[in-house]
């Protein structure tokens, strides 16, 4: 197999398994002010306090397989992107420091909760600004006419904004999954009743921003309706809408407080939503880095560096993955059940 | 006003990762401290080790969470802020620093949960393993970051393709000339930087007549560890010194202020306010030919000087001077109290005498300056360049609206300050609080895999909702 494409599926994996990971981690800070009852910001926070750290490895991840396998993509798309880079990393200092200082505070709480929930959610914004106007693509690179890309505003418009309340939404929606597998009585239950709802908004959302697109991008409409394209991917956005029922299905008939087996369902579900929405962008995309101006072909670093990463890359991500499942392990069952601290 | 973008995103990558390795720099070594008292504790059972474990992994944990969230920052900034940079290097630089993230960050992030929240979740062994996996994860990381600033400092192994670096050989990159001397540097660094932490907290203590057992226990052991690491340092930072004067001589001059092209019988200089306009020094206080006989190992060495290069070439020579002094006078500084401390060991009166428990105190965050004041040394020594004689830092800035920069300079600034603020008043409040009594120990069943029953959210346990739940189980 091709080298460049390897890293490109990589880069893929990485971005789809911080997305998925730190999707439900940020989703439940954007969750956080609906639950403000005695001690659910606990219950919320002790859920994720041992994963947080390992789930934003993975943008660490995304960024380095960016920088060793595609260093011309790196640098353009992050120099680019400048201020929503930027914006995203304060929001992500605040929502970081908030796990260790607000359990050790007294009267600084109130400041914890806001550093954390605010943060995450716009994090979770400026991921999904990101995400749109990459799809939209950026002015052309080399310009010297006029405007900059680098100096622009272009990252923001009605489109970029939109994929950015959307991702939000969905991140969301995955804590809310997230929570009803590691709760019991009433968070278990208002996580249900919020799930049902973002998952409303989630599904239309995709809807909105897939039409959007295609209306919009010449090529990504190309790329879906020439031929019979349609037709061969058409699985995906059926199989999302089974996923999406099936999270619907198994958070709105949860009554039976007996039956603990299914409680895990809507999240795998949910989760598989994000993958097939993730697939559908890539399927536009591919095989651009930046739309309509950079590959992952002419992005690549020389062989010599990329084989190098090979047997790293072979060996440690099947080994991160392992440990990082022995991990949730550990902690497996209802965050009541270890609420320990340290 | 004129704005100059390569001046101000180099302000903000100097002071963000200023900022960072603060942390790193105390994390490295704690996780050591607390692998080797954990350890400890399995071997003998005696639980002042457990309660020193248990104390000095709060610290820890909130040290760790703050270089998590700076140090993303920084593998973000090479792309915002030097784009240039990034493609010309990241063939190279970039596997080093993917080899971090794949060898060390995961395993790091993956075993740290367990660590902090597992004691009761995992036997002990598996426990103490995963104590061990974070500190070997600290080490790893360190190695693979210095991999990569030492290949700026000293490059090899590379070939230069249409204004790009591609690899010749790995083995080269890896290991170039000045990597093993920089890694042990710093990782003995990271290691007396931490002792001095809790060498000066327990000192702390015992000024106050606070937890005195615990902190006798904690003072004797790192005075011990100092006692072996500091003098030790000394030798290998002079190993390093030899070889940034034989890799970067231009660094070695500024350090010492050496002006004239070469210069024999060099002197050492205790005092200089180094002049880069007239090219010498003004105020010179100096020892003769002490720096020949440190920096050749004979009488009247010769030495080049910063006149060998164009004044274009030439680092910020007061800045480089001076930090040298600093990271120096502290390193003195920790083998002095190392020795007077045998001294008071011997006299029984380590833990009675006050001045030096005070003097110690003082030192508590003396690891972090000297170690901030060695990179000073490093990073300002190798200006002009971003890669040693090969690439001008000038030249390899992201062409950003520098307004732009400023702004995201004066957040930082903003941000950074409070939350080193917070760190402080939450180490404080740490540290009053005290470690955890013994009684608070033995109820935690560690290691008994007991679900639920914890004493250590001691507000949850205020809460009166999940006592209930707790009584119904």
């Amino acid at each position: 197999m091709d080298l460049a494409f390897f890293y490109f599926l990589v880069l893929g994996f990485a971005i789809f398994m911080y997305v998925l990971l730190d999707g439900f981690d940020l989703g439940i800070g954007i969750l956080y002010p609906w639950f403000h009852q005695d001690g659910e910001r606990d219950h919320l926070m002790r859920s994720i306090s041992h994963v947080w750290d390992g789930n934003e490895t993975w943008l660490v991840f995304g960024g380095v397989i960016l920088f060793a396998a595609f260093p011309a993509a790196y640098g353009d798309i992050l120099s680019i992107f400048y201020l929503p880079i930027m914006l995203m990393l304060f929001a992500l200092i605040f929502r970081g420091v908030a796990f260790e200082y607000r359990f050790k505070s007294d009267t600084s709480r109130p400041y914890w909760d806001l550093a954390f929930s605010s943060g995450s959610a716009i994090a979770a914004f400026c991921q999904g600004l990101l995400l749109g106007s990459l799809v939209q693509g950026v002015p052309a690179l080399t310009s010297n006419l006029g405007t900059n890309s680098l100096s622009s505003l272009h990252w923001l418009t009605p489109f970029s904004i939109l994929t950015g309340f959307s991702v939000m939404a969905g991140y969301a929606l995955l804590a809310a999954c997230y929570l009803f597998m590691k709760s019991r009585g009433r968070i278990q239950q208002h996580a249900a009743y919020l799930g049902k709802r973002l998952l409303i908004i989630t599904v239309l959302a995709m809807v909105a921003v897939s039409l959007w697109t295609v209306i919009n991008e010449t090529e990504i409409r190309e790329r879906w309706f020439s031929g019979y394209n349609f037709l061969l991917l058409s699985p995906l956005p059926i199989l999302s809408l089974v996923a999406a029922a099936f999270v619907w299905k198994d958070l709105h008939s949860h009554t039976d407080y007996e039956d603990h087996s299914n409680e895990s369902r809507p999240f795998w579900a949910a989760a598989s939503l994000f993958l097939l929405g993730f697939a559908g962008l890539v399927v536009g995309l591919f095989p651009y880095l930046i739309p309509r101006q950079l590959t992952f072909m002419e992005a690549a670093s020389p062989d010599s560096s990329l084989l190098f990463l090979l047997p790293g890359v072979c060996i440690f991500v099947p080994l991160i993955c392992a440990y990082t499942f022995w991990g949730y392990r550990v902690f497996a069952g209802k965050v009541e059940d270890y609420q320990e601290g340290y | 006003m004129d704005l100059d973008v390569a001046i101000l995103s180099r302000i903000q990558f100097a002071f963000t990762v200023s900022f960072h390795i603060i942390f790193p720099s105390i994390t490295i070594g704690l996780a050591t401290l607390i692998a080797i008292w954990e350890g400890m504790w399995l071997k003998t059972h005696n639980p002042y080790y457990l309660q020193l474990a248990k104390f000095w992994i709060k610290p820890f944990a909130i040290t760790f969470g703050m270089g998590v969230v700076s140090g993303i920052v920084l593998s973000y900034e090479f792309g915002t802020n030097f784009s240039k940079f990034s493609e010309m290097t990241g063939a190279i630089l970039g596997p080093l620093m993917a080899y971090e993230v794949l060898t060390a960050f995961f395993m790091e992030a993956g075993f740290l949960g367990v660590m902090l929240f597992g004691w009761q979740r995992v036997g002990r062994k598996l426990h103490f393993f995963a104590t061990l996996v974070v500190m070997t994860g600290t080490w790893i990381s360190a190695f693979w970051i210095i991999v990569a600033n030492s290949w700026m400092q000293t490059p090899a192994g590379y070939k230069i393709i249409d204004g790009k670096f591609e690899v010749e050989s790995w083995m080269a990159v890896i290991f170039n000339p000045s990597m093993p001397y920089r890694f042990t540097h710093m990782l003995m660094a990271s290691f007396i930087t931490a002792t001095f932490v809790v060498a000066g907290i327990c000192a702390y203590y015992l000024l106050k007549k606070q937890h005195i057992p615990f902190a006798k226990k904690g003072l004797s052991m790192c005075m011990w560890f100092a006692l072996v690491l500091t003098p030790m340092q000394a030798w290998i930072g002079d190993m390093h010194g030899l070889n940034v004067q034989h890799h970067q001589p231009t660094k070695l001059a500024a350090m010492e202020g050496i002006w004239p092209a070469e210069e024999e019988n060099v002197p050492l200089l205790l005092f200089a306010m180094p002049n880069m306009e007239t090219e010498s020094n003004d105020y010179e206080v100096g020892i003769p030919n002490l720096g020949s006989l440190i920096l050749t190992h004979s009488w009247d060495g010769a030495v080049q000087g910063l006149k060998a290069v164009p004044p274009e070439d030439r680092p910020n020579v007061p800045l480089v001077f001076w930090s040298f002094r600093v990271m120096v006078g502290i390193g003195f500084g920790m083998i002095g109290i190392a020795f007077l401390a045998l001294l008071l060991r011997r006299k029984g009166r380590l833990f009675e005498n006050k001045p030096f428990l005070a003097l110690v105190t003082l030192f508590t965050p003396m690891g972090v300056i000297a170690v901030l004041a060695g990179w000073y040394v490093v990073e300002i020594g190798r200006q002009p360049w971003i890669v040693y004689n090969l690439v001008r830092t000038s030249e390899i800035v992201s062409p950003l609206p520098p307004e732009r920069v400023l702004f995201t300079l004066i957040v930082f600034v903003i941000i950074y300050t409070l939350l080193l603020g917070v760190y402080i008043y939450f180490m404080r409040k740490l540290i009053k609080k005290g470690p955890p009594s013994m009684k608070a120990l033995e109820q935690q069943l560690i290691g008994m895999k007991a679900p639920g029953y914890a004493l250590a959210w001691v507000k949850l346990l205020q809460n009166k909702k999940v006592q209930n739940k707790e009584g119904e189980k």
